[in-house]
């Protein structure tokens, strides 16, 4: 763990002006006194910390869902959360990890194991029992929204049994698909990868790890250094060909992009390649419609659909590329929500101290989606753990944006999640 | 008039007056200290907070290395919680070369100063932000003490052993017996400047440590002394760039020594003999000096974010010295005015440094106690003050203690991270007049937003004390607690585990919050505009803001009252009025 630097992150605790703004908008600290605010555990609290220490000096950062409202609102330009997550790796650094922390860092392995024997898998975990041994022995809320391990197979299984039916084409893509999509939801990557076919790209699915995100989050800086460098020795070069790297999970390509080069201080040529060809693959498909090129066969899909762009999402400072493009299909009636959160921020919300802030914070998002009506069916949010949450929360099924483009270029059912028989 | 009378009366509540009268306190002595405003107003308030090793002046001024690597072991032990155990780099630059390194080495041997060739990777590691073209680091055992801090709980120390410190009580005239060639001074005429009533205090010795002042002071029993004083400027940055004071290894000269206190990192000094050490302004040329040679320890110094210039004068003292203040030696002066001058009962202490504060005074009152025809062994060197207990303090004690006790919610300052019962704890402990004795005490608006946030707070606290006053008082009756502490005086924890305050206007008089309020802007304002750039301008476009345009308080009825801390900034006014026309 790099001491205080002109480290990026670190410096910029010289900008704050403390205005406060980040405090009054911190969905946290709104909602509970254990959090005392970005400003206080940020740019504040840094001054206090030394590079290197023996010990640190506060334990509250912890409580800092790492949602991002903070960046997004602050005038100034200070990286709060950032300065949040880097403080917190020291305090792992330096006082360990508890075993769900390390645990809920290792999606990708999780979601390998379960994917053995996904039945069996899902039944172990989603019992009233082990839910409740859970959260006794390890601190994982038992109402938490757990994923469940995909039973029709791995993404990366649906590629391989329709390798023949994938469309080869001189315009390629390269898809980031995630661990999520991988082993709990192969469904998203099937909707992406038909769209992307539908718009006459081949899509390259190489190899890759989980993107670091939940480990980052946790304060698992050096094993989250591995993950990143092996993304970016398989990664960067498509990118440095030119090649797009899109993916469906916001969180997942602002890691690329954005987190683990800053936080891990890993700026060399390679990894930077790749930072700079990561889209958001709504920003990309946007760039696409922006040029003209992106095929606007929508059949009309008559739902009252709210849709909430997720804190990883907006920390991508690009609009909101897929409310944009959902926009272009008829008949569908989208309504924005400016919640700030969802609360669940990753992985914040699956443990036991934190299950029911996270629930607080979502509760400005619940109310919105409650207050659309009775006849809305889905929600929309782009980002899986954020999605489970909303489901949770609000008790409808919540679907990904690149589902409802899929849905509505004919080519995927909304229902059963799967692309339609004989489209590809 | 009131009288008083005691066997010493100190002059000078800097560091080295209250050393003295902690030390002749503890010989047994009756002790009656004044200082015309706050402890530590002066010269010890305004330095940058470096403990020496001696390494400094090892080579050119080897006794005044001696005393520094000497005192330095003792300070350690008996201000233990004054002091942070930073350690001290001595680093060779490309521009240092030629054989000081070596020179500096065998001085330190000399001395005895203990001096270790790090590797540079060891160095780098531990202070990544060094210029890389270091070639060389010596350590040494420097570290970064808090005046403020350690000239309260020396006062506390002398006054638990029995003396007075009076504040806020200013010279008038030395009172003097006898004709030429039999002159004594025998106590002096003090100006109770709160209740604006004169005391006579009579004194068998009156020793003069009023520092920059001691020339005036001496001046008043018809003594020449001819301090010369060496302005420094010192310019601090937002965070702690280094944990590690860091020295150029080289002849000491401007800008050459970067120290981590607290939450800030700095750079000084400068050396210019100047006239008046009351009015002392900053030159552009000052702050570019400064940041230019901080550059070449730490490069990129220069455009992190600098948050206040300030100067202190040192009280330096060299008989018939004419020449550069940066030459003149740091060697203590202690003059014997019955021998020098041939006018008895007087005597000055000054030259010296922070670092030499406790051996100043123990040779004064060596020479008290000669001069009174006592014999007593001096024992401050080991007697610790009251919290030394404590260990050294670390930067993140603090914020580790607001965590710990859960006091987020009580923050006024929250740069600093003081809370409203460190507030009230120093308002009705410690005789406060001004909002500038509230930062001394607990370190109130010295942070990035320069009281931006804290000072309407603060003096919204102020009002509330006046105003309840006496339902304080019976909280505090019915609550109890263990008595609160000077020594504790920087711990959040302390101040809401002890009795809880309560005000007492005969300590903190306070008849005029808003004042206080304008006066504290004021002066944080004047040590803000010789580095109004950058991100420090935005925060003062805030603060400007918040006051100016929110609150109005440039019209507050109060203008053209008065504070003690009113003649700190007026002056300026009135200097830039005279430039205008």
């Amino acid at each position: 763990m790099a001491p205080v630097s002109w480290h990026s992150v670190d410096l910029t605790l010289d900008e704050c002006i403390k205005c406060n703004i980040c405090t009054s908008h911190c969905p946290v600290s709104a909602v509970t006194d254990l959090f005392p605010g970005p400003k206080y555990v940020g740019p504040q609290a840094q001054r206090f910390r030394e590079g290197g220490q023996s010990r640190s000096p506060d334990h509250s950062v912890d409580y800092c869902s790492g949602c991002r409202v903070c960046n997004e609102v602050c005038p100034t330009g200070v990286r709060i959360a950032e300065l949040n997550a880097r403080a917190r790796a020291q305090i792992v650094a330096e006082k360990g990890l508890p075993l769900r922390n390390r645990l809920l860092g290792r999606n990708e392995l999780l979601g390998k194991l379960g994917s053995f024997a996904p039945a069996l898998a899902n039944f172990a975990l989603h019992n009233a029992f082990s839910r409740f041994m859970a959260e006794k022995v390890m601190g994982i809320a038992r109402e938490a929204p757990l994923p469940t391990w995909s039973t029709s197979g791995t993404f990366r299984d649906w590629l391989k049994r329709t390798r023949d039916r994938r469309l080869k084409s001189d315009k390629k893509v390269v898809y980031f698909h995630g661990c999520a999509t991988m082993y709990y939801e192969p469904f998203i990557g099937k909707a992406a990868v038909v769209v992307l076919e539908h718009n006459g790209y081949e899509v390259i699915v190489p190899e890759q790890n989980c993107c670091g995100l939940p480990l980052l989050s946790n304060g698992e800086f050096n094993a989250a250094r591995t993950y990143h460098h092996n993304n970016v020795s398989r990664l960067a070069g498509y990118a440095r060909t030119g090649l797009p790297i899109v993916g469906t999970s916001t969180s997942c390509t602002l890691t690329l992009k954005e987190e683990a080069p800053e936080l891990l201080d890993y700026h060399d040529e390679p990894a930077t390649t790749l930072k700079l060809g990561t889209y958001d693959i709504f920003e990309w498909l946007r760039e696409l419609y922006e040029a003209g090129e992106l095929r606007t066969d929508f059949q009309p899909l008559p739902l009252k659909l709210p849709y909430h762009a997720p804190c990883q999402q907006r920390a991508h400072r690009i609009g909101k590329p897929a409310l944009e493009l959902m926009a272009l299909i008829p008949e569908l009636d989208l309504a924005e929500s400016h919640a700030r959160c969802c609360g669940i921020a990753g992985t914040y919300g699956y443990k036991v101290e934190k299950y029911q802030i996270a629930m607080d914070v979502g509760a400005e998002l619940f109310e919105f989606v409650k207050a659309q009506g009775q006849d809305v069916r889905y929600t929309a949010c782009d980002s899986e753990t954020c999605r489970w949450q909303l489901e949770h929360g609000t008790a409808l099924p919540s679907r990904h944006p690149i589902e409802i483009l899929a849905a509505a270029y004919g080519l995927y059912d909304l229902e059963r999640r799967d692309v339609v028989a004989g489209k590809r | 008039m009131k009288r008083m009378s005691t066997d010493v009366l100190v002059i000078g509540g800097g560091s080295t007056g209250v050393g003295v009268a902690w030390d002749a306190a503890l010989r047994g002595l009756r002790v009656i200290l004044v200082e015309k405003r706050d402890l530590t107003h002066g010269t010890t308030g305004r330095y940058h907070g470096l403990l020496h090793s001696g390494g400094r002046y090892a080579v050119k001024d080897p006794q005044s290395a001696i005393e520094c690597i000497e005192e330095n072991r003792i300070l350690r032990r008996t201000h233990a919680h004054c002091i942070e155990d930073t350690g001290g780099f001595f680093v060779v630059t490309p521009e240092d070369e030629g054989d000081y390194p070596d020179r500096f080495k065998a001085a330190c041997a000399k001395v005895g100063i203990p001096c270790e060739e790090i590797p540079l990777r060891e160095a780098f590691r531990r202070e990544p932000l060094l210029n890389p073209r270091i070639s060389r680091v010596f350590e040494v055992p420097d570290g970064s003490a808090d005046s403020f801090l350690a000239t309260h709980v020396t006062a506390q120390a002398a006054r638990q052993a029995g003396a007075q410190i009076l504040i806020y009580h200013e010279v008038i005239d030395l009172l003097t017996e006898g004709g030429d060639g039999d002159r004594r001074v025998v106590g002096a005429r003090v100006c109770d400047v709160v209740r604006g009533e004169e005391v006579r205090i009579d004194a068998a010795i009156t020793v003069n440590a009023g520092g920059a002042w001691a020339g005036k002071i001496a001046a008043m029993a018809g003594v020449p002394v001819n301090v010369i004083p060496g302005k420094g400027v010192m310019v601090a940055v937002n965070h702690r760039l280094v944990n590690t004071v860091i020295n150029r290894c080289k002849m000491p000269a401007d800008g050459d020594i970067l120290v981590p206190v607290h939450t800030v990192a700095i750079i000084g000094t400068t050396d210019e003999r100047v006239s008046d050490p009351e009015m002392l302004t900053i030159e552009p040329w000052e702050v570019d000096l400064m940041l230019q040679e901080g550059d070449k320890l730490v490069p990129g110094l220069s455009r992190s974010r600098i948050l206040r210039a300030w100067a202190g004068v040192r009280p330096l003292y060299q008989e018939g010295y004419t020449g550069e203040s940066r030459d003149a030696t740091r060697a203590l002066a202690l003059l014997d005015h019955r021998r020098r001058d041939g006018v008895a009962g007087f005597l000055t202490i000054t030259g010296g440094k922070w670092t030499t504060f406790r051996l100043m005074a123990e040779k004064t009152v060596d020479k008290v106690c000669e001069q009174l025809g006592v014999e007593r062994p001096c024992l401050t060197a080991t007697t610790p003050v009251p919290g030394a207990e404590q260990g050294h303090y670390w930067l993140g004690h603090r914020l580790h203690e607001v965590e710990e006790a859960r006091l987020q919610g009580d923050l006024i300052c929250e740069c600093e991270l003081v809370t409203r019962a460190m507030i009230e704890q120093a308002v009705a402990n410690n005789p406060t007049v001004t909002l500038d004795d509230l930062r001394r005490d607990v370190r109130l608006g010295m942070g990035p937003c320069q009281g931006g946030f804290c000072t309407f707070r603060a003096a919204g606290i102020l009002h509330e004390l006046r105003l309840h006053a006496q339902e304080t008082q019976a909280q505090t009756d019915v609550n109890g607690g263990p008595p609160w502490n000077v020594a504790y005086l920087q711990s959040p924890r302390h101040s809401v585990q002890t009795k809880p305050a309560a005000f007492n206007p005969k300590v903190s008089p306070l008849d005029n919050p808003n004042l206080l309020l304008r006066d504290f802007l004021q002066e944080r304002w004047r040590g803000l505009t010789p580095v109004l750039w950058g991100r420090q301008l935005k925060q003062e476009r805030l603060d400007e803001l918040i006051y100016l345009t929110i609150m109005n308080v440039d019209h507050l009825p109060e203008d053209g009252e008065a504070s003690p801390l009113t003649e700190f900034w007026r002056f300026d006014a009135a200097g830039a009025k005279e430039d205008g026309q």
